[in-house]
């Protein structure tokens, strides 16, 4: 097994939504291999077993394709490394003595519920607003009856790798929700399946991001830097291309 | 009138507002930039004054002039209105900051860049436009014309300093307010977006390069 390794960890401890907040500093020695979240694991050990309150962290698959674990460290979301999450992060990346910072998603789109663990469910409500297909019941039909490009398809796909995990907000300065809502709104214009609901999809979907308090685009790249999936800054270009294209059809 | 009311309701209708009029300055700062460098003829300002005299007396880019004003009064309230909005949407701030490692700090800084050209553009409408549309001080102050207004004014060093700062923050502004107009309005091609990307880093280095270069050759008495 390898070395331990000494981290002092400053952890950001908010009660309720409505309370304060602030940071707490604890010390943690932990393996060069393990996760991020492991590392917090052992953390909540040691608060238990000292009678102390665990720190509240989302987390589910532990894979990389949940978009559960929220936490910005030394002020990015899901760490220093590029193309992963917060549970594909290991602690080979930081080094023994390092003092490292770890906080939630800061938006007013994601109240923070407890801690580390903010309420995404504007998200939610982005998709419902317009985030779906129309398809008939019954038969299914032939798979090769509906011809799509493969380049399309692509597209579509890259797209649709979005997990919804939120650090394109988180990164944002102004906590803007565009990749997430271009992710959504390109993976399902680009199909034919997607194409009755085209117009009024990108305005109901805009319409309710406005509405959840997410701030608009300065196009400074950072959500996309950041992304977990990597999901490119194009498809914020294509959600405003849907969106005027709309508007110029009077939706 | 309500169907254009997302230019200034909806959160990408702002951005497309900020886009169009912003590529319209750009427009603008291109004829500006070429007429005022018919200084650089050192030819005691003749070939400057007499294309001024034509931007002057010319009745289509008179009325051009207002349209300007207009995209330039629309881009100023957008823009401070936008900053302010968009900086409104994070109470709570976070405590680890590491901008810098994704994206640039000018990308992030435009409602600052954008202000500091607020205040350099009322100093230089105060010295060039005004005396020039609504008073006839040139002919009181200096000789004639509007280079000599030119020599005048940048034969003193503050306002110098102050139009070079003003050349540096259109140099920023520009670097990514071109390439991202074109993002807001939908254009982003794996073929077309690295062209616009040069011709936008080489405008945003050329044009303010050229507008700053004349207070400087002015004060130093190169051009005469």
């Amino acid at each position: 097994m390898s070395k331990l390794m000494k981290l002092n960890l400053k952890v950001w401890r908010q009660k309720n939504t409505n309370s304060a907040g602030n940071f707490e500093e604890y010390k943690v020695d932990a393996s060069p291999d393990m996760s991020f979240l492991e590392m917090f694991d052992v953390l909540n050990e040691q608060l238990i077993e000292t009678g102390k309150e665990p720190v509240a962290f989302d987390h589910d698959c532990r894979e990389g394709i949940c978009g559960m674990c929220s936490m910005v460290i030394d002020g990015r979301p899901h760490g220093p490394k590029q193309g992963v999450t917060t549970c594909q992060l290991h602690m080979r990346s930081f080094n023994d003595g390092d003092t490292i910072t770890v906080e939630p998603w800061r938006a007013d789109g994601f109240p923070v519920i407890k801690d580390l663990t903010v309420n995404r469910s504007a998200f939610d409500r982005i998709i419902a607003a317009g985030g779906f297909i129309s398809t008939n019941a019954g038969n299914a039909v032939d798979a090769n009856s509906v011809l799509i490009p493969k380049d399309v398809a692509d597209e579509a796909f890259e797209a649709a790798t979005c997990i919804g995990c939120g650090a394109c907000v988180s990164a944002c300065k102004n906590a803007s929700a565009m990749l997430f809502v271009g992710a959504k709104v390109t993976q399902l214009s680009k199909l034919p399946q997607g194409k009755p609901e085209r117009e009024t999809r990108v305005v109901a979907m805009v319409n309710q991001m406005d509405a959840e308090g997410f701030g608009a685009c300065t196009n400074t790249g950072a959500c996309a830097a950041e992304c977990p999936k990597q999901i490119p800054l194009s498809v914020i270009a294509n959600l405003n291309r849907e969106y005027i294209g709309a508007k110029m059809n009077g939706k | 009138m309500k169907l254009l009311s997302f230019l200034f309701t909806s959160s990408i209708g702002r951005k497309v507002l900020m886009a169009v009029t912003g590529l319209s300055l750009v427009a603008f700062l291109l004829v500006h930039a070429g007429i005022n460098a018919c200084i650089f003829f050192n030819d005691g300002g003749e070939t400057f004054n007499h294309a001024a005299e034509f931007m002057a007396h010319n009745w289509l880019i008179r009325s051009a002039e207002i349209g300007l004003f207009l995209g330039l009064l629309l881009h100023i309230v957008q823009g401070l209105s936008l900053t302010a909005s968009n900086n409104q949407k994070r109470s709570s701030k976070y405590g680890a900051s590491a901008g810098n490692a994704n994206s640039k700090w000018y990308s992030r800084s435009m409602g600052i860049l954008g202000s500091l050209l607020l205040i350099f553009l009322v100093m230089h409408l105060k010295h060039f436009w005004v005396v020039s549309r609504f008073t006839d001080a040139i002919q009181e102050t200096a000789g004639s014309t509007l280079f000599d207004e030119m020599v005048v004014v940048f034969a003193d060093p503050l306002p110098v300093f102050v139009y070079v700062i003003g050349c540096i923050s259109l140099a920023y502004h520009l670097l990514h307010g071109f390439q991202s107009a074109f993002q807001s309005l939908g254009i982003n091609h794996p073929a077309y977006s690295p062209i616009i990307k040069s011709i936008g880093a080489g405008f945003s280095i050329i044009v303010p390069l050229v507008f700053a270069a004349m207070p400087i050759a002015m004060h130093l008495g190169w051009i005469k």
